[in-house]
């Protein structure tokens, strides 16, 4: 039998320091609901879903009540819906396909459906065009529906045109649901290199190499990796690169379980387990408190790199084993309006937009949840995407962004989002203009791949 | 099926009795228990074969919650999986 102190153990990660499954995501294929008919292609979306995810939300219940363990959402990820765009869809068409995504979603009972994307890192298609048009109306009228767009790749390059017309479809969407802090764009990601079984929200789309239909897991538990770290204070950078990576182990093993037997009962496909170390705005589930239980003083000082570069590799080291396939974006997510820690630091000034680009060459994703004054300007943004794009170009990784120019805001101010979303206080950006790069247009090329100095 | 009962709270009379009273009535068999003291708290743990079981999990695990909260400690019950795969390779 297991010994009581692991069975403590665990029920200690789980009722205090916030061990939880993040999400369980399927991944749905809805290629054969393409139709030139834009109610045809509706009606075939929205029972697509509910024939496949009708039962998603009372088998993640299941689970949770039988095995003790939090799973706090239950999600969908749909084929990218620019490649169901036909020719003679208008914007409005396709902002019905989100509303029904939307429904569909509000049926099946799961908080987020993403997937309203397009891939533009070479070129664009005509659907490609209609639906990154339709993004600011189809985010500000559903609740639920999440969009991505890839501006870039390590084999392709950056796209320039459409980190462009980025930065203005992102002020849209924050003008277009003003009320609300630019909420809108909380739900729409900006992807460099990004992957095709990503289980996490918003930037969850089922990838062109996926299968029909697939569950994928996404676990997380940065209180626990901040536990274990406060039982080795002052020790060496081994002690501590093993502590995480024995913790990441044992998370995982717990996405692995309810993976399996989410996949078991829904008799679809198990992907991937994506062992990320998400944040939330409680206490005791921050990212940032992980670094600055390293020894940084406040996360975003000198170091922060550092710390995070060690961090996010050593998560990866110990779920890899614990789980026979580790995929999705894997590794820390640094989101500041989600994270307590990171809200304290930007709020204190510790931590800059300046930092946090550093920070994303070396943690899991990229920019994520950046409030900044309503007044920056649809050129800034997409500079501050180029520069993102960039990072994950060189550097073979995945980045995005998700900013928020929050109408009427300003540097001092926050912007509340609620929810797993938290609060943003508002990040000053660079004043000076970068118009004209903007306004060039094209392509930048893909970098070589040799000469790696 | 197997599944692990714990409770965690301050020692009081009948804690045994309430959870197996509970468990027999819904005709658990009880495997294995163990009780200490950890970091001070009372703990019990007890492996259960709910396989035989009378009422579904869901009620089970509904009674024992309410017994708890009447012994003013907190009892859980789980599937012996997570533990297994969490602490063994």
């Amino acid at each position: 039998m297991i010994s009581p102190f692991e069975i403590i153990e665990t029920i200690k990660m789980i009722n205090e320091e916030h061990l939880d499954i993040r999400t369980i995501t399927m991944g749905i294929n809805l290629k054969d609901c393409a139709n030139e008919n834009v109610d045809t292609a509706c009606e075939k979306i929205y029972n697509k879903i509910l024939a496949l995810a009708g039962k998603l939300v009372e088998t993640g219940n299941d689970i949770e009540r039988e095995y003790g363990i939090p799973i706090i959402n239950k999600r969908i990820s749909v084929t990218p819906v620019s490649n169901l765009i036909y020719k003679n869809y208008t914007v409005d068409d396709c902002v019905l396909i989100a509303k029904t995504l939307d429904r569909a979603a509000e049926s099946v009972g799961v908080n987020f459906i993403g997937g309203y994307s397009a891939l533009v890192h070479k070129g664009y298609t005509e659907g490609d065009k209609t639906l990154i048009r339709s993004i600011p109306q189809a985010l500000s009228q559903t609740n639920k529906v999440c969009s991505s767009v890839s501006v870039a790749s390590t084999r392709a390059g950056i796209n320039m045109d459409a980190v462009k017309e980025m930065g203005a479809i992102i002020k849209e969407c924050a003008n277009l649901t003003a009320d609300t802090g630019g909420f809108a764009c909380a739900k729409l990601v900006v992807f460099s290199n990004p992957v095709e079984d990503n289980p996490f929200m918003a930037g969850a789309f089922h990838g062109e190499g996926e299968g029909e239909c697939v569950i994928n897991v996404g676990v997380s538990g940065p209180g626990v990796v901040k536990a274990a770290l406060e039982k080795v204070k002052g020790e060496p950078f081994g002690m501590v690169a093993d502590t995480i990576k024995k913790t990441a182990f044992k998370i995982t093993r717990m996405g692995q379980l309810v993976a399996q037997e989410a996949s078991k009962r829904l008799n679809v496909p198990f992907g991937i387990v994506d062992l990320s170390l998400a944040p939330t705005p409680a206490v005791g589930d921050s990212v940032a408190y992980i670094l600055e239980e390293m020894g940084i003083e406040k996360c975003g000082a000198h170091g922060t790199t550092a710390a995070l570069a060690l961090l996010n590799d050593a998560v990866k080291k110990g779920g890899v084993m614990a789980s026979s396939y580790v995929g999705g974006l894997s590794g820390a997510f640094i989101p500041v309006s989600e994270d307590a820690g990171m809200i304290a630091a930007a709020q204190c000034g510790a931590l800059s937009l300046e930092k946090l680009e550093a920070m994303t060459c070396v943690c899991s994703v990229g920019l994520d949840m950046i409030v900044v004054p309503g007044s920056t300007t649809a050129e800034t943004l997409s500079a501050i995407i180029a520069d993102e794009a960039a990072i994950g170009m060189v550097n073979s990784k995945t980045t995005a962004v998700r900013i928020i120019p929050a109408p009427g805001k300003d540097v001092g101010d926050i912007v509340e989002f609620g929810g797993l979303l938290g609060s943003g206080p508002v990040m000053p950006v660079s004043g000076y203009s970068s118009a004209e790069f903007i306004n060039r247009g094209g392509r930048i090329p893909a970098p070589i791949q040799s000469l790696k100095n | 099926m197997k599944a692990v009962i714990t409770v965690i709270g301050n020692d009081t009379v009948g804690i045994i009795a309430g959870v197996s009273n509970i468990l027999a009535n819904a005709n658990v068999n009880i495997l294995d228990i163990s009780q200490t003291i950890m970091q001070n708290i009372f703990t019990m743990i007890m492996l259960v074969d709910v396989s035989k079981s009378k009422i579904n999990f869901d009620k089970l695990s509904g009674l024992l919650d309410e017994k708890g909260r009447e012994l003013n400690v907190k009892i859980q019950i789980q599937h012996e999986d997570i533990f297994n795969s969490m602490h063994r390779i």
